[in-house]
């Protein structure tokens, strides 16, 4: 099994905006960290630019990442043991604080690209009913084997 | 304190025992049976059987690997290695519980977003831990970082903040990241910057020497 996460992030300001300008500049280094990290699997691109971030339909400002791990360690050693712990830590420079969760993982089997519209529904399924095996956060983590994942269930979110 | 953690810890009691710990520890990687017996300046045999009651002990991990680079027929079979296993053993008497405090008032910080508050708090305190003058490695010795040299500067091979900064990483990086600052200016200490360069294992803060001019 492999690990899928996804993140939203509310911008303060237009993604092209003098605001985000710092950040903007630090996507590049930042995701050729995560693909040149340990057990990265596979990222949401937004296209072929370095700095192209993923463009939806789920609001004005908000930043999606999404990527696929092949442990909790992996993700982990990326997010808060390398440069981009630097990052995060001046996130309230350019991410409002929201009180509800903005991140969420769950356990996908290996080969599977996850669809952002699986993603948003178990950040969803996360905000509805807090940390389950579908839809869980580093602090309330659950292991592969805890995890059920249902292909029905997901093809219908398709 | 459970007394399981009493027991643990007091596999270390034998002198010659915690040195072996202590010379394993301090490489940061995994130690074969030969190269520890060598710098603890016992026999081999004597290296094995304490290293191997700190694996039965739950302090150390074994395994097995080529230390040599040789491999095929004639190679040998792999030997016996050891290093610091993960968990970690609290003795306090009478039992204190700072830990659950700690964790207590990391939420309250994380939910007032007084991250720079925190700060601002670590360097003060930072600051007072020291005396003026006192040198860097040692004072980061005292408090349990591990410092080594490292070709970029002084780097720190323990986290003596490990279980608040798995549950409150950003927090608790930044907060020690203050107090590292803090620390330099108790010290009076302006050759060394202390910066953020988080690795997998170890403390996320490196001092990087100033040039001097």
């Amino acid at each position: 099994m492999h690990l899928a996460q996804l993140n939203v992030a509310h911008m303060r300001a237009p993604v092209d905006s003098p605001e985000l300008a710092d950040f903007v500049a630090a996507l590049d280094p930042l995701n050729r960290l995560a693909e040149d990290a340990p057990g990265f699997v596979w990222r949401l691109k937004g296209g072929e630019g370095p700095q192209d971030v993923v463009e939806h339909g789920y609001g004005d400002h908000l930043l999606i990442n999404f990527s696929v791990w092949e442990s909790r360690d992996n993700l982990w050693d990326y997010v808060y043991r390398s440069a981009h712990l630097g990052l995060l830590q001046r996130r309230r420079e350019w991410f409002l604080r929201v009180a509800e969760p903005y991140s969420v993982m769950w356990w996908i089997p290996e080969g599977h690209v996850p669809s952002l519209k699986e993603g948003m529904g178990r950040l969803e399924a996360l905000r509805a009913q807090g940390p389950t095996p579908e839809a869980f956060t580093f602090k309330q983590f659950y292991d592969s084997s805890e995890a059920a994942w249902r292909p029905a269930a997901a093809e219908a979110r398709k | 304190m459970s007394s399981d953690d009493l027991g643990t810890v007091a596999t270390l009691h034998d002198p010659v025992r915690r040195a072996v710990y202590e010379y394993v520890i301090s490489l940061g990687r995994e130690a074969g049976r030969n190269e520890v017996a060598e710098a603890v300046g016992v026999q081999r045999t004597l290296a094995a059987f304490h290293l191997d009651k700190l694996a039965e002990a739950g302090l150390l991990e074994s395994g097995f690997k080529r230390l040599t680079d040789r491999t095929g027929p004639g190679s040998g079979r792999p030997a016996k290695v050891y290093r610091r296993a993960r968990g970690e053993w609290q003795v306090s008497v009478p039992a204190r519980d700072y830990r659950t405090l700690a964790l207590v008032l990391a939420e309250v910080v994380d939910l007032l977003g007084g991250d720079e508050v925190a700060q601002e708090a670590a360097r003060r305190v930072g600051a007072g831990l020291v005396a003026e003058g006192e040198d860097l490695g040692r004072a980061l010795s005292e408090r349990g970082y591990e410092p080594y040299e490292a070709e970029d500067g002084l780097r720190l091979r323990n986290c003596p903040f490990h279980v608040l900064s798995m549950e409150h990483p950003l927090l608790v990086c930044s907060v020690n990241l203050a107090l590292c600052r803090g620390l330099l200016e108790g010290l009076g200490n302006d050759s060394a910057t202390a910066r953020l360069d988080p690795r997998p294992g170890e403390c996320c803060v490196v001092f990087s020497k100033n040039n001097e001019n």
